[in-house]
């Protein structure tokens, strides 16, 4: 973990949006782009093929200011989805400080959704990181589907939500829910600070 | 464990309008009388309507009238954390007793209660306990009891028992003063009918609300000239979405919601949770002090971390102080087994000074712990020379001044009470001085009951070592070792060890050699290798000179013809005469009289019988005698007392 930087009175965050294929990661972190001003926001960086799925994965850097004498930056990074780019997974997950697990709310993807949530847990476990214990936010996402397709945020909270983490329903086209679950990841993630090491 | 509430949140700074009067009323009436009325309080509104400004208000309201008042504020979720980690570290019960004392409890974002079925069970009984306690209990949710998804019907039924109250979305009067007072807060301000423009769009919430104002107070500062109306609307995009109303399916929008600063909104609760933080590592640390201070440890470290304005990592610094405090105990129950006297050493108390404390232990490890040093307060200074001892003092000083080891070994012997402690002891404090000097100075009792306690702990070697790098070995009353052949053969090999080497040692003993029963003849002939001198019984003359400045010492004052009817005494021990000395030293406080010879002839014939009796004493000089060397018969300790029964039998043998 890279949190805190005394030395430097840094606070840096890594944040990751982990889930299946066509969740909507990238429009989660799109949608953020286009709401930050510009002063606080670095080139949103995505490696997308041609038919916009990511490729190796999406970079946002936010400049929070300083904040109680420190200052914040959030890295926020997404995964390529499709099960073939485990590597490159396991590699943006590296160092994460908290995840985002944006799942995808229409009924045919559930299954691709608990296989996605098995993947963060194994690629998690092979970097020591129990599932438990790094901040980790749901987000039910394409909520805004017309409701014969998708499965309602209780069903989702019953199939996905074990662990009982916060979770939102979302639908990050329009925006709804994502700066909620960003605020949540934030919060979960800062309040680790006092338990995390020193670089 | 109370969490530090939020300044800025109070009644004052609260916008009070239709919307939200009965609502501040009841939480005004909680505030001001808590556990009276409306308990508990149940306060919901959609987000943003200022749920969490109201129950923190209460909270520094009730705290402002009562500052003995414990209040608490914590978010549901911190509760679930908080008992979930009580639970896992098994206690449960600590967890319950934390709420026991809190007067006003404020809970926020309760809604997350939702389907947590046992959480629900632990805040069912929470609440009913502080309820019955007349403690004052405050919830906070975005939803009313009903609508909180699988909520618990005592729950419900509980929270109906008080007072649920909501807060509407503002209306337009209520905006319209939320952005004025705002305004004014940030110092600045818009043409008259700005304001009322913005307040005209229908915001949801009041952080919309104010995310609209920063974006005029940004775009005006930047802009000459006053912004108009129209340049408001044109700003902040409200011509296209005042008529619009977004209808919600199922909680879900059809359409796009309107661009408020979604950003700023994040912002500030990110700085919230990180000010949290904040508050939540000072508390730490002052608690950290508080309990590692009372227990006697130095807490420099953990202060000077308080004195910085954001004492962020402090559970890191808190744990590594703590496992410094675990490796200091470590080392100090080492040292108790090594070297029992150093392990109280205020290194052990101090992690700043680990480091010295490994070394203490390491230094005790091999041995190289100083040996038992002299007394401080026997010098030659303070030694009384007189004709007699003249021989014994110029020898003794000799070995001090002369590096060649004139004497080696310097025996000083004599009867009890003539002053040989004193002597042996000037003599180690003039050699310790030297630099680099090791002196051992110690009583031969002392001396026996180490050798003893080094065989039962099996630190024989650590003990000898001990010994053995001394540069000066001085052993007071050696005639103790008498019928001891184990300590006697120990002294032995020291002895030629150090001697060898040209260490001085210098012995003392209740005569001359020779005339010492029970000493082996190897360690008799070695003593009278050396020089042995002898010190006469104290005469009248040394007796006054101790005398008076034995009173001096003790009574700041002196008596001529006190100090004459003392040295006059026929027991000419120094030993009895600070023993009189001492008696009426106390018998003056006891009695509050002055010093007369009249109060001196009192306290030595009351003590003629125990004066006339040498028998009672022991034949140490007791300067460094070993605490076990002075109750060697366990009569002597009452908690101890042999039984009766026990004793006749003996007797009986």
């Amino acid at each position: 973990m890279s949190l805190v930087n005394f030395t430097s009175r840094e606070i840096t965050c890594k944040i990751v949006y982990y889930g299946p294929g066509r969740s909507g990661k990238t429009t989660n972190l799109q949608y953020i782009y286009g709401r930050v001003p510009e002063d606080r926001r670095g080139r949103m960086v995505s490696l997308a093929t041609q038919t916009d799925r990511t490729l190796f994965f999406d970079f946002l850097p936010l400049e929070l200011g300083s904040i109680s004498g420190f200052t914040t930056r959030f890295q926020l990074y997404t995964v390529p989805g499709q099960v073939y780019y485990n590597a490159t997974r396991k590699l943006v997950l590296q160092g994460a400080d908290g995840v985002v697990f944006v799942a995808d709310s229409q009924i045919r993807q559930l299954d691709e959704n608990i296989e996605s949530l098995q993947n963060l847990q194994a690629n998690l476990l092979e970097q020591g990181i129990d599932v438990r214990t790094i901040p980790l936010v749901l987000q039910y996402n394409k909520q805004d589907l017309p409701s014969d397709l998708i499965l309602q945020v209780a069903d989702l909270e019953e199939q996905l939500n074990f662990r009982m983490v916060p979770a939102f329903g979302a639908s990050a086209v329009v925006g709804k829910g994502l700066f909620e679950t960003l605020r949540a990841i934030s919060e979960r993630v800062l309040r680790k600070l006092s338990e995390a090491q020193p670089a | 464990m109370t969490r530090t509430l939020n300044p800025r949140f109070s009644f004052d700074t609260f916008v009070v309008g239709p919307a939200n009067q009965l609502a501040v009323s009841a939480a005004r009436t909680a505030a001001e009388n808590p556990g009276v009325s409306y308990n508990p309080l149940f306060i919901y509104s959609a987000s943003g309507l200022g749920k969490t400004h109201l129950i923190t208000a209460i909270g520094a309201r009730a705290r402002e009238l009562a500052p003995e008042l414990r209040v608490e504020y914590l978010t549901l979720e911190e509760f679930v954390d908080a008992y979930h980690a009580a639970v896992a570290a098994g206690h449960g019960e600590a967890f319950r007793s934390r709420f026991t004392d809190v007067d006003v409890v404020l809970i926020d974002d309760v809604q997350f209660v939702a389907q947590r079925l046992e959480t629900q069970a632990e805040l069912l009984r929470l609440i009913s306990h502080l309820l019955a306690q007349a403690r004052q209990v405050v919830l906070a949710s975005d939803r009313p009891p009903r609508d909180i998804e699988q909520l618990d019907e005592r729950l419900i039924s509980q929270f109906a028992g008080g007072l649920v109250v909501d807060i509407a979305a503002p209306e337009f009067e209520s905006r319209l003063a939320i952005l004025r007072r705002k305004a004014d807060e940030r110092g600045v301000d818009f043409e008259g009918a700005v304001l009322a423009a913005v307040a005209e769009y229908n915001a949801r919430n009041v952080r919309e609300l104010l995310g609209l104002l920063n974006r005029l107070i940004a775009f005006q500062a930047v802009n000459e000239g006053a912004l108009t109306v129209e340049g408001a609307r044109t700003l902040l995009g409200l011509e296209s979405v005042l008529q619009e109303d977004v209808e919600t399916e199922e909680g879900v929008p059809e359409t796009v919601p309107p661009a408020v600063d979604e950003f700023a909104d994040f912002l500030d609760s990110v700085g919230s949770a990180l000010a949290r933080q904040v508050d939540a590592w000072r508390k730490r640390i002052e608690e950290s002090v508080e309990y590692w201070d009372g227990r006697g440890y130095r807490t420099k470290r953990l202060e000077r971390l308080l004195t910085e304005e954001t004492p962020l990592g402090a559970e890191q610094a808190v744990r590594a102080y703590e496992a410094d405090v675990e490796h200091l105990q470590a080392l100090a129950a080492d040292m108790a087994e090594l070297d029992p006297p150093r392990a109280g050493d205020p290194v052990f108390r101090d992690p700043e000074r680990i480091d010295d404390a490994e070394a203490a232990v390491q230094e005790a490890r091999e041995g190289a712990g100083p040996p038992p040093g002299p007394a401080p307060h026997l010098t030659f200074e303070s030694y009384v020379e007189t004709a007699g001892n003249r021989v014994a003092v110029t020898a003794a000083r000799a070995v001090t001044t002369d590096t060649s080891v004139p004497y080696n070994p310097l025996v000083i012997a004599g009867p009890n009470g003539v002053g040989k402690t004193h002597l042996l002891h000037a003599v180690a404090n003039a050699l310790a001085v030297r630099p680099e000097a090791v002196v051992a100075c110690q009583s031969a009792q002392a001396f026996l009951d180490q050798y003893v306690d080094a065989l039962e702990r099996n630190r024989l070697e650590m003990w000898r070592a001990r010994h053995r790098h001394a540069t000066a070995f001085l052993l007071d009353d050696i005639h103790l070792l008498s019928l001891k052949p184990g300590s006697q053969e120990e002294l032995f090999h020291l002895f030629n060890a150090l001697a060898d080497s040209g260490r001085q040692l210098v012995f003392s003993a209740s005569g001359p050699p020779d005339t010492l029963d029970g000493i082996d003849e190897r360690l008799v002939t070695r003593l009278q290798g050396g020089l042995v001198v002898e010190l006469p019984a104290a005469n009248r003359e040394v007796r006054s000179v101790v005398a008076r400045r034995e009173l001096n010492e003790r009574l700041g004052t002196t008596d001529d013809a006190v100090v004459a009817y003392l040295a006059e005494q026929p027991d000419p021990s120094l030993h009895t005469l600070v023993e009189v000395i001492q008696r009426l030293a106390q018998e003056l406080e006891a009695s509050g009289e002055d010093l007369s010879l009249a109060l001196a002839r009192r306290v030595v014939d009351g003590d003629a019988a125990a004066v006339t009796r040498p028998a009672r004493r022991s034949r140490s000089s007791g300067v460094v005698m070993s605490p076990l060397a002075s109750v060697r018969s366990p009569e002597k300790v009452v908690w101890r007392w042999p039984h009766v029964g026990d004793r006749l039998i003996e007797d009986m043998r």
